[in-house]
């Protein structure tokens, strides 16, 4: 699959001179979400904590930045730092809530946090906007002294650059000892703790660096939705990047996004296939992947063994 | 004495709320606890119960009668299907079920929208108790009484037949050990079957006395199944008796959904944190023992 990541990146490079500007636009909302996934990634294939609750810390975020956007910075460095902060203070709150459970277990209780967060988020008026969203935040410059990012196409590289310089990051950390730890966590934890690793401080460590991603994932979306509501970050979202991370294969955090890009293109693409029968499409879609993907994964691991 | 008195309506109405959501989530611990299934089309169960009885009740004692029973078979059937539908699935396999789980609640609750609308469905409770009791001095609706005195009768009920009878011997073994429980030679996949249908069962029978609480809508799948999952997440651990655990987490979130909310408005979501913060946070080490991976 190497040789795929070249032609890749050129392709995501070229896409907004090729396309128009709603399909830029599209494409940078896919990067931001695949960011998110790859936060999902870290948390359910490498560290072994299948979660539905990654839309939290991406709220959190998201809204942090929004509010930083509307009412003082508008550097988008900054709003990054503050979604990651943001993101990462969330998540580090959370902290005893789920790194203490495994499993299915781990899955319940991420998707009540996240689903608790829509709730807060749909109520909190003053901050959020309630239901009717936030709106009107200002095209941030990328640092100072650079020009401010008003058009699709520039928001979308900004957008590819940070999700670029996070995923880069993100492998070079998992090829070194701290992917050994978190990988043997996932596979063997009593033998772990056997030979004195903490296991709870390393998936406590994993959990807070997952919700920093998740937060500059909030934080790239209002730069590149400019708008912001509940719904982003609903049970539905958390779903759809679950199904896009066990696509990409859940141990593989560039596949997380490529998973996410395959799953978001095809709901976009049942949705206009027939208007108003979106999700009925989108429950089957899940379905068909439920029974087709792990005889898949199946067969492809006898064919490499 | 005027400040608690005003604060007894509310207090009341958490009572039946979090009977209602006891029986919801009894059904998700079966389900979760026992096949360590985590249906998320659960409260999908549920609002099927609510919409029938939104089309039978006319009223009268007898429709909704009619409708306990349409409403639980259609449940029970629905149960057992998913259980159908997950048996190619592996048992430890848990992302693949939710993500078979969750298509199905995202459809299912697709074709309920397109058979019933997408509006809030009215729901009428018997003539005979349509109107207000005198409680204190105070005017409270008179099936909210007697929901609450059958949903005590429910639990009551759930209790014996876990502590008593011996199907609710093998529902506690399958919790403690289900390997054991295989090895003694009761097939897990009827357990699962047994397990799935008698969890729609209960989603059923919620769906239909509680659709005057929680009425039927779009909405309705996915309040239930977050408040039930909040309810079997500050219960399960809990002392040592599930449905008693479960019933205490149950009044307590129906008291922070009513209470709650008449008390402090804006902070009820925050509550339903804080206390599951509490309970995971003080009882980890107790989690860990309860819920090693199998």
């Amino acid at each position: 699959m190497r040789w795929l990541i070249a032609p890749a990146l050129l392709a995501a490079v070229a896409a907004p001179w090729l396309a128009d500007p709603y399909t830029t636009a599209t494409l940078a909302r896919i990067l931001v979400l695949g960011l998110v996934a790859v936060s999902v990634a870290l948390l359910t294939g490498v560290a072994g904590l299948p979660t539905l609750g990654q839309t939290a810390p991406f709220a959190a975020g998201a809204y942090a930045a929004a509010t930083l956007a509307l009412h003082s910075s508008s550097v988008g460095v900054t709003q990054l730092l503050m979604g990651a902060s943001v993101g990462a203070a969330f998540a580090a709150l959370t902290v005893p809530l789920v790194v203490y459970a495994r499993g299915v277990v781990v899955l319940m209780i991420t998707l009540a946090i996240g689903e608790l967060v829509v709730t807060a988020a749909s109520r909190w008026r003053s901050v959020t906007g309630g239901t009717d969203g936030l709106a009107g935040m200002p095209s941030p410059r990328p640092l100072w002294g650079l020009p401010v990012l008003d058009t699709d196409r520039a928001r979308y590289l900004y957008a590819l650059a940070v999700v670029g310089i996070v995923l880069c990051a993100v492998v070079l950390l998992l090829r070194g000892p701290s992917g050994m730890y978190l990988r043997g966590c996932r596979d063997d934890e009593a033998r772990m703790r056997a030979s004195g690793h903490p296991v709870g401080a390393y998936l406590a460590i994993a959990y807070v660096a997952a919700g920093a991603i998740a937060g500059v994932a909030g934080s790239l979306l209002v730069t590149t939705q400019q708008y912001l509501s509940p719904a982003d970050f609903g049970f539905d979202v958390a779903a759809l990047l679950l199904l896009g991370v066990v696509i990409g294969g859940a141990g593989s955090v560039v596949g997380a996004i490529a998973g996410t890009a395959v799953v978001l293109a095809a709901r976009d693409w049942l949705s206009g296939l027939l208007p108003g029968r979106g999700p009925l499409l989108l429950g089957a879609l899940f379905i068909t992947a439920a029974y087709v993907l792990p005889r898949f994964r199946f067969r492809l691991r006898r064919v490499v063994a | 004495m005027n400040r608690v008195d005003a604060y007894l309506i509310p207090a009341l109405d958490g009572v039946a709320y979090g009977l209602l959501l006891f029986v919801v989530a009894a059904g998700l611990v079966l389900s979760f606890g026992v096949a360590g299934i985590l249906n998320l089309a659960h409260g999908t169960l549920y609002a099927i119960g609510a919409y029938v009885a939104a089309t039978l009740s006319d009223g009268s004692w007898l429709a909704l009668l009619l409708a306990l029973v349409a409403g639980v078979a259609a449940t029970t059937a629905g149960g057992a299907a998913l259980s159908g539908m997950l048996a190619p699935v592996p048992r430890g396999d848990h992302l693949t079920q939710a993500l078979l789980t969750f298509g199905v609640a995202l459809a299912g609750g697709s074709v309920l929208v397109m058979a019933f609308g997408a509006e809030n469905l009215p729901v009428r409770v018997p003539a005979t108790v349509d109107r207000p009791v005198d409680l204190a001095g105070h005017a409270y609706a008179g099936y909210r009484l007697v929901f609450i005195a059958v949903a005590a009768a429910l639990a009551l009920a759930l209790h014996a037949v876990v502590t008593r009878t011996r199907a609710g011997m093998l529902v506690r073994a399958a919790l403690d050990d289900p390997d054991m429980v295989a090895c003694l030679g009761v097939s897990p996949a009827r357990v699962r079957l047994g397990v799935l249908a008698a969890s729609g069962a209960l989603a059923g029978t919620a769906g239909v006395l509680g659709a005057p609480i929680i009425g039927p809508g779009p909405g309705t799948a996915a309040t239930v199944l977050l408040l039930s999952l909040v309810v079997v997440v500050l219960g399960g651990h809990s002392g040592r008796s599930s449905v008693a655990g479960t019933l205490l987490a149950a009044l307590a979130v129906g008291e922070i959904q009513t209470l709650g909310v008449a008390l402090a408005p804006t902070a009820a979501p925050f509550l339903l944190f804080a206390a599951m913060a509490a309970v995971l946070a003080a009882r980890s080490h107790g989690l860990i023992r309860r819920w090693s991976p199998a």
